[in-house]
């Protein structure tokens, strides 16, 4: 708000010295300024003056002998843009223009890795977007190389180098097809970053069950539960036994515990029952003489 | 002027009624307020029993326990305990709504009255019938109350290591780009629109694909044909609102008064957001049937596998037709508690019509534990 006010009450003074801008100066100055560097303006002939200079985050005021430099020390002026430089002396006033770039070193990265959490064995399924920044958060706009790197515990490491287009770079890995947490580390010069890709596992494949008599009740209990690529299913993961005997019915849904599910249900000569679990279906058992 | 002679004679209209209430006071105002009975239990067998449902709508136990004839057979807090249930559950906040009696057999000293108690609770009203034995004692009325014992568990210490998940969210201190946490991935695996006279029915099934728990629900919009959207609602709670890794919900969404030749399509939207769950309790449903034509029925029972006590259980039941597409969407809530290994009955009814469609069913449950815990 304050920084807005700012602003307006320079826009104010811009739009009144519109007028004078048609005057030749003798202001003197360097067409570009990287951000946070030490600079100096000149200025020719004699008495007193003000410089303002105007930019996009910020403002300065500096009062000035006329015929010699005015020096800037590093950090002044640090948010890269278009700048206004305007000197008002007793009888003209004179501007110009000049550009605050960003440094060429980059000093942060804002890294964002999508999604956290994926299934394994996904193609391009993980992404990455990198913005580059330097010590004073402005874009790096200009073209720099970025290295992604995704590398889990157990499948060898992937290796992606973007050059960046207006400050960003993006890329697309897959994900292993292993289970566990793989590290993805963006870096830029000497500067990186890093997110943890939660790798998971997919649906469930080749449900298999098994039971047998545990008094007047029939335990059941499934093989441990593995997906296509052989990781095991995480515990809390629901099967459904479901059991049918004459014309009635008896479900349960129950959670994997160490990899497996285990259950007990009423015990029927001749009743059929089944596993299942999400829109994967296992075997069915038939228990009995019938 | 006029003014003035309207204000007295609503002045003089509301003094009259307020003495009117006072002397002539309505019979059911009298019971609420705990006075005089509506009827007198030494009249008539139904009219002893009626008298005991009042009693129970005011909650007033010690009388209600004094009426009954057979009060030797069980204590005052056991009668109340068979009423408001022994842990908290629906029937612990519900209050009596109505009560119906009818009789169904009576002799000169002995009789037999049916009667049905409504009760209201949060999620809607729910029916307890008794059929009490009424005997005449001196010439006096008297009903024994049929009390329903509770399966007491015995005292003892059930080991429960299932897993749980917690949630832990970026804070506020985080950097913008900093990784989030995934929400669960849920689809839906069943979607189907169909129109009853009371309006369009959006039935079908949402499945959790992801390893963690979801909290879910499912929004529907009717769209004309122009693209415009006619009415959106959601599953409320015909739905299992915590799915599990790779649990299965179905859902029913009601457009009452829409008939379908106006849709033109329906823009369905499943929102799942993380939560901290437990897999704990299992409950198992036990001998599901389904009763068909008339009076079509899905019974069972539900028996709780673990040692926590479970205070609201909810049964949603999914009928399918013989392709496998899903015809209909009933549910019904537990009024008791589920105390552990204990069974406890369900019986959801289904209109007739859909009733003749259905060749298969599955039923979930959701549980509700005053923990805290979903």
């Amino acid at each position: 708000m304050k920084v807005g006010l700012q602003y307006l009450g320079l826009g104010f003074l811009v739009a009144a010295l519109q007028p004078a801008f048609a005057q030749s100066g003798n202001l003197h100055m360097p067409k570009t300024v990287q951000a946070g560097s030490a600079f100096s303006i000149e200025s020719t002939g004699s008495g007193k003056a003000v410089l303002y200079i105007v930019g996009p985050v910020q403002a300065l005021r500096r009062d000035v002998q006329l015929g010699e430099p005015t020096s800037f020390p590093p950090g002044t002026i640090y948010n890269a843009g278009h700048y206004l430089a305007i000197l008002t002396g007793p009888s003209s006033t004179e501007q110009s223009e000049f550009d605050v770039v960003p440094e060429n070193k980059p000093a942060a990265l804002s890294f964002l890795a999508r999604p956290s959490r994926i299934s394994v064995s996904l193609h391009n399924g993980i992404t990455g977007a990198v913005y580059v920044f330097d010590a004073y958060q402005n874009l790096i706009t200009a073209p720099m190389p970025v290295s992604f790197q995704l590398s889990g515990t157990a499948s060898a490491p992937q290796t992606r180098t973007v050059n960046t287009r207006d400050g960003a770079a993006w890329t697309q890995m897959d994900s292993a097809s292993k289970e566990g947490a793989a590290k993805f580390v963006a870096q830029a010069s000497d500067v990186s970053s890093s997110r943890i890709i939660q790798q998971v596992p997919g649906d469930p494949c080749g449900l298999r069950m098994t039971a047998r008599p545990a008094g007047e009740k029939i335990e059941l209990q499934t093989d441990p539960v593995r997906d296509c690529s052989g990781n095991a299913v995480p515990d809390g993961t629901i099967v459904t036994f479901t059991e049918n005997y004459n014309g009635t019915q008896s479900t349960v849904d129950v959670p994997l515990k160490r990899g497996i599910a285990k259950v007990e249900m009423p015990a029927h000569d001749g009743a059929r029952i089944s596993a299942a679990t999400g829109v994967v279906l296992g075997n069915e058992v038939r228990w009995g003489k019938q | 002027m006029s003014g003035r002679l309207l204000a007295v004679i609503i002045f003089a209209a509301t003094i009259a009624l307020v003495i009117a209430g006072t002397l002539w006071p309505a019979p059911s105002a009298i019971a609420l307020a705990g006075g005089e009975s509506l009827l007198h239990s030494s009249s008539t067998p139904q009219a002893a029993v009626a008298d005991i449902a009042q009693e129970i709508g005011r909650q007033a136990w010690g009388k209600a326990y004094a009426d009954l004839a057979n009060k030797g057979e069980f204590t005052e807090p056991e009668f109340e305990r068979d009423l408001k249930g022994s842990y908290a559950s629906l029937r612990t906040y519900a209050t009596l709504d109505h009560f119906e009696t009818r009789p169904l057999r009576a002799s000169t000293d002995e009789a037999e009255v049916q009667l049905r108690l409504y009760w209201s609770s949060v999620v809607g009203t729910f029916l307890d019938t008794r059929d009490l034995r009424v005997v005449k004692n001196g010439g006096r009325w008297q009903p024994e109350w049929p009390l329903v014992k509770e399966t007491r568990v015995p005292p003892q210490v059930i080991p429960v290591n299932y897993l749980r998940w917690d949630v832990i969210y970026p804070g506020p201190g985080d950097d913008w780009g900093v990784q989030g946490v995934e929400s669960p991935h849920v689809r839906i695996i069943d979607m189907h629109p169909v129109e009853r006279s009371d309006g369009v029915y959006i039935l079908g099934e949402l499945l959790n694909e992801d390893v963690v728990p979801a909290y879910v629900s499912v929004k529907a919009t009717l769209q004309a044909k122009n693209g415009a959207a006619i009415a959106t609602e959601d599953a409320f709670d015909k739905i299992s609102h915590l799915l599990l890794p790779k649990q299965v919900t179905p859902f029913l969404i009601k457009f009452p008064d829409r008939t379908l030749s106006e849709v033109s399509s329906v823009r369905m939207d499943p929102l799942a957001t993380l939560v901290s769950a437990s897999a704990d309790p299992v409950v198992e449903i036990q001998n599901q049937k389904f009763n068909p034509a008339p009076g079509a029925t899905l019974t069972g029972q539900l028996a709780n596998q673990s040692g926590q006590i479970v205070n609201t259980a909810h049964v949603l039941a999914t009928f399918y037709d013989k392709t496998g597409q899903v015809v209909w969407v009933a549910d019904q809530y537990i009024d008791r508690a589920l105390l552990p290994q204990t069974p406890v009955s369900f019986i959801i009814p289904l209109p007739e019509d859909i009733a003749r469609k259905v060749s298969t069913e599955r039923s979930v449950i959701a549980t509700y534990s005053s923990d805290g815990s979903l």
